[in-house]
């Protein structure tokens, strides 16, 4: 039971030797003067690991991102191996295996997470096609953030969660409460950080612009818009976590289906493997989705991306 | 190239004030017949320039007074201290900035805004970062309405002019500083500008590359004839480059002396240990330094 944790342990100090092996060339410091012997303990002690906003080696770095998984499973496996606590509160690694595929038998988890990725994409959908002109023209046009910005500024303080109630009362129990609450949860967001990207187009490249002969609306279009695309797509993979946490929190106050749902569920038979199931899957498919807008960005904005 | 001007090597001073000569002291070269696509004639006149600047410690009187003129194919330079107002002079010729009096025209139309006529050339790179070589290069001529293939013609052909047609495809970022210099000069002068406007464009460059693209700079106008306004605080610079330059006072900017170049159009490097660009360079020093210059005064 202990084997996983040694085998790790040991792929990782091989790995991390390799690294040290090549990635320390030594440095020695050359004087102004060109003297061929190097003074012992001149300047600062090369370092791998603890390289200042440097790359560090591939190996490396894969062995490192491995172990960020590894040894939180490692410890989980562990803990609950030794029976140090109650099953019923911490179920072991293999029974939340088998709850995820007892709630996939039942046809569960597909209607649950297809439930739950629907509202996200038509909320955050939503969101996203009114930010974008919004939080571009609130960047470009002083008059338009003089307008838009107070009032923007107040509202997104105010918790969405907190609006459940209205959003019951106006929108009933169906899809629209919850798919209204993610739009509300991330739009201002979403428009203020696009605004503040636009704010860093180089004031240079907009005068080139118009020396070139360009008017301000291909300024607009053709400059700005495409300057900022890889801020917009960052902004939507940041604002893309909170769509997700408000749908759980939307299905935890009333829905009929949805992870959110499952969960509740799950805790009133006291099925905590259940609700460990659902957990990982919403951090699998909040992760997937993290992974594919990097992707997007490395695929359209390859200029912004080393 | 253009080397058979066979202009007198006699220094000639214009003083402040004098009235600008529509005829000038030297005829200009004939536009290059080699060049697919020859630069338009233009006039720019700047009358009684002056501006102002309303800042919290009060007002600042960057320029005052400023009278100057550039014709066709001439490549004149704007030479100063720091804060004499270079930047706001060329910021104002471009339209991107209002004069608080005077007026500029180009071929007799007043200035009031930016357009391609005047194209511009900052000190910092202003290349388009998404866009390959060749996108930022067609730009302007997107902008402008022509065509995709005529577009693709011309950015090769200027590509090709400043020496970058193998990176045609690379992005911005894949290029140094001076390259991206080299881009931005092919940009502006496939919009086709009636003048191009230089701030400082090679003051971010070391000696070497700043040497070597002065080269290239006096070479490309030669094969143009392109017209040129050149701003720089580097006096070298500017005799090797042009033909006439401009001195400014500091605080608050006037022109203090125009200076006719007569040093042959095909320079090369050597030319700075000759004589007559030495008294040139120094003359010009010294009324930087706010000495009348004996070496200039003919
Ligand atoms: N936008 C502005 N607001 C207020 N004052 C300004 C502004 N732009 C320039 N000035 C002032 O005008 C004067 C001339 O500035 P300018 O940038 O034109 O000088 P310069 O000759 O280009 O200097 P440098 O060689 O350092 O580039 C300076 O005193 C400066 O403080
Ligand atoms: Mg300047």
């Amino acid at each position: 039971m202990q084997a996983p944790i040694a085998v790790l342990w040991m792929m990782g100090a091989n790995t991390f030797q390799v690294c040290c092996t090549f990635g320390l060339t030594p440095v020695t410091p050359t004087s102004p003067s060109f003297s061929t012997a190097p003074t012992a303990s001149q300047g600062m002690k090369p370092s791998v690991f603890w390289r200042l906003a440097d790359d560090i080696p591939k190996p490396m770095s894969t062995a490192l991102m491995v172990l960020s998984i590894a040894v939180p499973f490692a410890i989980w496996w562990l803990v609950a191996s030794l029976d140090l606590v109650n099953d019923k509160f911490l179920p072991s690694p293999l029974q939340v295996a088998q709850a995820l595929g007892r709630l996939w038998t039942d046809g569960f988890l597909l209607d649950d997470t297809a439930a739950s990725i629907m509202r996200v994409t038509v909320g955050f959908g939503l969101a996203a096609l009114v930010s974008v002109p919004i939080g571009i023209a609130m960047g470009a046009f002083a008059s338009v953030r003089s307008l838009l910005e107070p009032i923007i500024g107040v509202v997104r303080y105010m918790p969405p969660p907190a609006f459940i109630p209205l959003l019951i009362i106006y929108l009933g129990l169906g899809e629209a409460p919850k798919i209204a609450l993610i739009f509300m949860g991330t739009v201002f967001f979403n428009i203020l950080m696009i605004m503040d990207a636009v704010k860093f187009v180089p004031k240079a490249l907009l005068e080139t612009t118009y020396t070139l002969g360009g008017q301000r609306r291909q300024a607009l279009f053709q400059v700005i818009t495409p300057y900022v695309l890889p801020n917009i797509i960052d902004t939507f993979r940041i604002n893309i976590a909170t769509s997700w946490s408000l749908v759980v929190v939307a299905e935890l106050v009333a829905a009929e289906n949805g992870l959110g749902k499952r969960i509740v569920l799950a805790q009133k038979f006291f099925n905590t493997d259940e609700i460990f199931a659902c957990l990982i899957i919403l951090g699998v498919i909040g992760f997937a989705l993290d992974l594919s807008l990097r992707g997007l960005m490395k695929a359209t904005c390859k200029w912004a991306v080393n | 190239m253009g080397g058979e001007l066979g202009r007198p090597l006699v220094c000639r001073i214009g003083l402040v004030g004098s009235a600008h000569p529509t005829v000038l002291a030297h005829p200009i070269h004939p536009l290059h017949p080699s060049t697919p696509y020859p630069h338009p004639t233009m006039h720019l006149e700047i009358n009684n320039l002056t501006k102002q600047f309303d800042t919290r410690q009060g007002p600042v009187l960057a320029l005052d007074d400023i009278n100057m003129h550039v014709e066709t194919g001439e490549f004149v330079c704007v030479v100063g201290a720091s804060g004499s107002g270079k930047s706001t002079l060329l910021r104002l010729v471009a339209g991107l900035d209002m004069p608080t009096a005077g007026e500029m025209t180009v071929d007799g139309q007043v200035v009031t805004g930016p357009g391609s006529d005047r194209g511009m050339i900052f000190q910092s790179y202003t290349l388009y970062p998404w866009m390959s070589v060749q996108k930022n290069v067609e730009f302007g001529l997107k902008l402008q309405g022509v065509g995709p293939r005529e577009r693709r013609e011309m950015a090769s052909y200027y590509l090709n002019v400043v020496g970058l047609t193998k990176f045609a495809r690379s992005l911005p970022k894949q290029l140094s500083g001076g390259m991206k210099q080299r881009v931005a000069i092919a940009r502006t002068l496939a919009s086709r500008p009636k003048i191009m406007l230089m701030d400082e464009p090679f003051g971010a460059l070391d000696v070497q590359t700043k040497e070597t693209m002065q080269q290239f700079m006096l070479d490309l106008w030669n094969r143009t004839r392109v017209s040129i306004l050149m701003i720089t605080h580097d006096v070298d610079e500017a005799v090797f480059l042009s033909q006439r330059i401009y001195v400014l006072t500091a605080h608050p900017g006037t022109i203090q002396r125009e200076v006719f170049v007569n040093l042959p159009s095909d320079r090369t490097y050597t030319i700075r240990r000759d004589r007559a660009f030495q008294d040139y360079r120094e003359g010009i020093m010294d009324l930087l330094r706010g000495k009348t210059t004996p070496a200039l005064v003919s």
